[in-house]
């Protein structure tokens, strides 16, 4: 049942990578764009989380936590950008 | 019953994950858009978290507490996140579908109806 669950998860949550790229390539502006790209990595730690169930590892929540920390960053820093021109003012 | 609660919750984390995409893809414009991530995708990867504590607790080597660290930092992060977008979009004028309200059209109606105009 669980095998089954995870499953069908997988194939939800590719899904929703597949949207949100979708919106990252077409997205009309460029906030639109950062928005598409804070929802991939989002999406990439539930895919992440996944696998760990999947696989029964508990190796992936390490990259799951970099990616959750970098992609904050980018995000904060790409708002920046569109906000003031500069990031490290 | 652990099995079948951890398969509702992964099922369920991972529809809101969708659901929060879905809305990303198909709504009109850049403010309807942020509220379908932010919202429901910190929800769907909180209750895929909450399976995983649920899974790596229950294979007996104690409980597992390293998806805390995960998902209290998306929930931190994620309202600065899109405070950040909407600002950006702010500044940016991004197009609303929302129409803009009466008095923002004509700044000077107030002063004209008292004048009698």
């Amino acid at each position: 049942m669980l095998n089954i669950a995870v499953s069908i998860s997988f194939a939800l949550v590719s899904g929703a990578l597949f949207l949100s790229l979708w919106r990252l390539l077409r997205g009309p502006d460029k906030p639109d764009r950062i928005l598409a790209l804070d929802t991939l990595y989002i999406n990439t730690i539930a895919l992440l989380v996944l696998l760990g169930i999947h696989l029964s590892s508990s190796l992936y929540f390490e990259a799951a936590l970099l990616i959750a920390m970098m992609g904050f960053v980018g995000t904060v820093a790409l708002c920046k950008y569109l906000l003031r021109g500069d990031i490290i003012e | 019953m652990l099995e079948i609660m951890l398969s509702v919750l992964i099922v369920v984390g991972a529809l809101f994950t969708f659901i929060g995409s879905l809305g990303l893809a198909r709504l009109d414009d850049f403010y309807t858009r942020l509220h379908g991530p932010t919202k429901a995708t910190t929800l769907g990867v909180g209750a895929l978290l909450i399976a995983s504590v649920l899974y790596f607790s229950s294979r007996g080597e104690g409980l597992s507490l390293h998806e805390v660290l995960v998902t209290l930092f998306l929930f931190i992060t994620a309202p600065v996140s899109a405070h950040l977008l909407a600002k950006a979009a702010l500044h940016l004028r991004v197009r609303s579908i929302a129409p803009p309200p009466a008095e923002a059209e004509d700044p000077l109606a107030d002063t004209r109806a008292r004048a009698g105009e």
